[in-house]
């Protein structure tokens, strides 16, 4: 078996090729890592602005009178409750609270909805949401990942690049705001989302428009950006990675993302064990950690204290923004205060560090 | 690209035989250029010595750690100690500015078993 033969290619596989992107096999996609340098393409969408293909997410489209109602039965936070025209950031537990992706929800009209799991996750959550619906319920499930392109435009300046392709009112759109509009005379789902914590949006767009939107987008000055500085970016927004950072193994509240959920709700499958997470606390709890000695921490490097092991560096990186070298990781939730000292072994190298408070990095708002 | 005046070794390092005798070294562009952006170098203390082939420190990029292997064996007589503050030396100058070592070679007849630029080249395109 020859992997790179079932490695899926996104509508911009050509444009990166033929931009230079380093090309890697990504949860079964092959995906530009990066172009330039991981460094230069973070500091560019801290500066100004960088694009970011992350059409490999899935794209699972929810019709029907029921399709509120069933993805309440298995989204954290109340989906009856989003606005048409609003995204909402959600987890998806098992009914043991474990965790089985993130989400984004789209609520693009009464009764439609698109949700973006992860793509590694993609099949699961299917699986998952679909256990619960019963042949009563009027909705209509249909994975449309490779109908759509997705493009992250993400930065301080992603607002006035994208202000003269399209009609729609950027400055009236908020935050995890979504209107269906124009983008080059393209229909487009336009959201003001992100995983980079800075400024920016999401483009949802039919496929065959995907490169020349790319272009556009470059030709007003955004600079490509590859999963690598993707990885950088959202590490040093506080932004959690599923796979790395949290799992079924892991509970929301143990991953420090309990204001996502509400497990009070009627009808929802977590909401016995996420409850008795919330009530009886947990032992463990995510933090993030700047390094005190030199040494970068990675995914699966021992948090000890003294000579014993307390936890698991889950992300860990050079921060090219803050220059330093930061992570994430579970300790006891002894070690959880801000200022707790903890150590690293960085390859047999015991490396002290210190617990902070979450994000690393939150960009200046204006007004 | 890879300086005529330099040797070569299969784990990507080059050295240059100064005139007294002494050997500077460091990684090649090819190497720089797979790591990606270097933020941290480890370096062995002045004094130590060296072994052929053995590892001798760490580079490390935003994406991975990788070790570095000493191409011969000897003393370390000098380190850039620039690299500490300034790792990104190393991508912006591997032939130069982003120099390892200075050693004192324990045994010159080594230098015969590294590679010249154009037998670099071919062993790069072998590789591919």
């Amino acid at each position: 078996m020859t992997v790179s033969d079932e490695l899926r290619r996104t509508p911009l596989f050509e444009t990166h090729v033929s931009l230079g992107g380093r090309m890697v096999p990504f949860a079964g996609w092959e995906m530009p890592i990066q172009y330039s340098s991981i460094l230069e393409e973070a500091r560019a969408v801290r500066s100004k602005a960088g694009l970011f293909d992350v059409s490999h997410m899935g794209r699972v489209d929810f019709r029907g009178a029921d399709a509120a109602s069933v993805l309440d039965r298995s989204l954290s936070v109340s989906v009856p409750g989003l606005r048409i025209g609003r995204a909402r950031y959600n987890i998806i537990c098992d009914e043991a609270g474990g965790i089985i992706d993130d989400c984004i929800v789209y609520r693009r009209d009464e009764q439609r909805f698109l949700l973006i799991p992860n793509s590694a996750n993609t099949g699961a959550v299917l699986e998952w949401v679909s256990r619960w619906v019963s042949s009563a319920d009027d909705v209509q499930i249909d994975e449309v990942t490779t109908d759509l392109a997705m493009i992250a435009h993400q930065g301080p300046e992603a607002a006035s690049m994208l202000s003269d392709l399209t009609p729609a009112d950027i400055a009236s759109m908020r935050p995890f705001a979504a209107v269906e509009t124009e983008v080059g005379g393209v229909p487009t789902l336009l959201a003001r989302t992100g995983y980079t914590g800075e400024d920016g949006f999401e483009l949802i767009l039919p496929s065959d428009a995907a490169p020349d939107i790319w272009r556009a987008l470059m030709d007003r000055g955004a600079v490509p950006c590859g999963l690598g500085a993707r990885d950088v970016l959202r590490l040093e927004a506080g932004l959690l990675l599923h796979g790395n950072d949290m799992d079924r193994s892991t509970n929301p509240y143990e991953a420090g993302l309990e204001r996502f959920v509400n497990p009070d709700r009627e009808g929802y499958t977590a909401g016995e064990a996420l409850r008795r997470a919330r009530d009886d606390g947990v032992s463990r709890r995510m933090v993030g950690f700047n390094m005190v000695g030199r040494g970068i921490a990675r995914h699966g490097y021992a948090i000890t204290h003294g000579s014993e092991q307390i936890g698991e560096v889950t992300s860990g990186s050079h921060s090219p923004t803050l220059d330093r070298s930061i992570g994430l990781g579970y300790v006891p939730t002894g070690f959880s205060a801000e200022g707790s000292r903890v150590q690293i072994d960085v390859r047999g190298r015991s490396v002290e560090a210190e617990v902070t408070a979450l994000p690393f990095y939150s960009r200046k708002r204006s007004a | 690209m890879n300086p005529p005046e330099l040797r070569y070794s299969k784990e990507h390092e080059w050295l240059r035989v100064e005139s007294d005798g002494t050997a500077v070294l460091g990684i090649t562009d090819f190497a720089a250029e797979s790591l990606g952006d270097v933020v941290f170098v480890e370096l062995p203390d002045v004094g130590s010595e060296l072994g052929q082939s053995e590892k001798m420190g760490e580079i490390e990029s935003v994406k991975a750690v990788s070790d570095l292997y000493s191409p011969v064996a000897g003393r370390v007589i000098e380190r850039n100690e620039r690299l500490i503050d300034n790792p990104e030396l190393v991508n912006s100058g591997p032939f130069d500015s982003g120099w390892m070592l200075k050693v004192e070679l324990s045994d010159a007849s080594q230098l015969d078993q590294l590679m010249s630029a154009e037998e670099y080249e071919s062993f790069l395109e072998s590789q591919e």
